[in-house]
């Protein structure tokens, strides 16, 4: 199953480091990053498998967002359907 | 990959601008449930709605995390009830209690139907079923209650119109220490549906399957949020972003909508569009409206741009989704929206205006508290006016009307949480009482004749 994690906050560093041990721990793999700098504001956009992992897509995103709150950035973790609904005709 | 842009204006709507799905409803026919008495039967409405909805919350709590947005109301409406309690008309609020008692067991916001569909006539059984409304309102607390008085198919009951104005009025006089909080949970219909998710005026319609989901999307603050970063543009333009903005809405609610059906072995019935505010700040319809360009919604041009609102809303929406329903138009609560708030308090908003707005819009005269003297009389002739707009316009139209006991204009009645807080509005002082009292079926219009 395919999910995006969207990580958006201000620059520091070792950022993507983090994230991805994060997910890599848990079975998470990573098919495509894209990231920018906003105005000195960090939003990086991955699109993952989340097929190997042991755990649920809810309790996968409950725990991004924990790890966001404790690194200071905005973690979401979605199923990737809700972008393609609401973007695709 | 996706364009990160769409991706970001997808977290930057459920964080900032309180897109959410407002309501995922249950629609469950009690139907199989009619036994020999009154004992029975709520014996097995309260197993059936606990079975079929046993896994509605956890479903939706699930659903919220994968897709990252919030789901607010978690409700259940179910076959109107008076056909239920038919047999045992007098002893109706057992079945109501049984209800509320199965609300509280599944942990849902609310559950809708108890109601009766008197838009042609109402047969004896039905009156009674009707008379016991307001005990059974004010004591319990998930149940709502709807009733259908008009339809532009079969005209107006003015029997039931006079009836239910009293009805309101009872309502209030029980649940006065909280400020009449009874008739929140209490819609008088004109052109009611069968599919509508939203509370209080949602039952599951008898042409219904036996189980189906239906899911109410919201994002007032979307629409205004999408408004505002095109100060200059002309209405034209604004039509078409309100267009695009509210296709986006309608496709996460499809989406979620699709997926509760499936994890519950219930059938998908519809999404409904409507634009649904609460009190938060920038989730408000109101704002909407002033964002195009009024002072203070109320005044001169609100009508206009609540139409154009609505109308691009649903043309978004239907784009989005074959299967569109339930209400599907703009909601403007008085006292569940700050921007209607806001204007009724310093006057620049009256009934006569909102009456006016109601003809453009779903659904009607929603939320508002009005002196607790009011006549039931002049309740009924609210009413009255409000079925009349929906007769003739083919549209629903709804009035839920809160006489405050012991309330008069410069107060307020505050019910907290989504219902929210209302100042109280004044009303027409000069009677309508020989109107009313006279009763009878307002016929159809010459237009409901199509065969």
């Amino acid at each position: 199953m395919h999910a995006v994690v969207t990580v958006v906050g201000k620059d520091k560093t070792g950022i993507i480091a983090k994230v991805s041990a994060f997910l890599a721990g848990k079975g998470v793999n990573i098919l495509d990053i894209s990231q920018t700098i906003l105005q000195d504001y960090f939003a990086m956009i991955m699109l993952v498998d989340t097929a190997g992992a042991d755990e649920e897509l809810s309790q996968l995103a409950t725990e991004c967002a924990q790890l966001g709150e404790s690194i200071g950035m905005s973690i979401h973790l979605q199923h990737e359907e809700i972008f393609n609904a609401m973007h695709r005709v | 990959m996706f364009n990160k842009y769409d991706v970001l204006e997808t977290i930057n709507m459920i964080e900032r601008e309180h897109l959410d799905i407002r309501t995922i409803t249950m629609g469950i026919s009690l139907l199989p449930c009619i036994a020999g008495s009154a004992d029975e039967t709520a014996k097995r409405v309260y197993d059936r709605v606990c079975s079929q909805a046993e896994n509605l919350v956890k479903v939706a709590e699930a659903l919220s995390k994968e897709y990252g947005i919030p789901i607010v109301n978690k409700r259940v409406s179910v076959t109107p009830a008076s056909l239920i309690c038919a047999p045992f008309a007098a002893q109706s609020a057992k079945i109501g209690r049984a209800l509320d008692k199965a609300a509280r067991t599944l942990g849902i916001d609310f559950l809708g139907g108890y109601s009766a569909l008197v838009h042609k006539g109402m047969a004896g059984y039905e009156k009674t079923f009707i008379e016991t409304i307001p005990e059974v309102l004010a004591t319990t607390d998930k149940l709502c209650s709807s009733i259908n008085i008009g339809s532009s198919k079969s005209g107006i009951n003015m029997d039931a119109v006079r009836l239910m104005g009293e009805i309101v009025k009872k309502t209030a006089e029980l649940t006065k220490d909280k400020d009449g909080f009874g008739c929140a949970k209490l819609v008088v219909f004109c052109n009611a549906v069968e599919d509508n998710p939203f509370m209080a005026g949602a039952f599951h319609g008898v042409g219904e399957s036996g189980t189906v989901i239906n899911v109410g999307v919201s994002g007032p603050g979307v629409v205004q949020h999408a408004i505002e970063a095109i100060p200059h543009a002309d209405l034209t333009e604004l039509a078409e972003m309100i267009k695009r903005t509210a296709f986006k809405i309608t496709r996460a609610g499809q989406l979620v909508a699709r997926e509760a059906a499936k994890r519950l072995g219930a059938e998908f019935g519809i999404v409904d569009l409507s634009l649904a505010p609460t009190p938060a700040r920038g989730d408000s319809v109101a704002q909407i409206l002033e964002e195009m360009g009024l002072e203070c919604v109320g005044t001169h041009g609100t009508t206009a741009c609540l139409a154009m609102l609505n109308d691009a809303v649903k043309k978004g929406g239907v784009m989005a989704s074959s299967r569109v329903g339930g209400l599907s138009g703009a909601f403007i609560p008085v006292s569940e929206d700050i921007g209607m708030i806001e204007a009724a308090e310093k006057g620049g908003l009256n009934i006569d205006k909102l009456e006016a707005m109601t003809a453009v819009c779903s659904v009607g005269l929603d939320m508002i508290a009005v002196p607790g003297d009011t006549p039931a009389s002049t309740i009924s002739a609210i009413i009255a006016d409000e079925a009349a707009i929906g007769m003739i316009n083919n549209k629903t139209t709804a009035v839920r009307i809160i006489p405050a006991p012991g309330k008069d204009v410069g107060d307020c009645v505050n019910f907290g949480g989504l219902l929210g807080r209302a100042p109280i509005m004044p009303v027409h002082k000069e009677s309508s009482e020989k109107f009313i009292s006279r009763g009878g079926l307002i016929p159809a219009p010459i237009h409901s004749n199509k065969n």
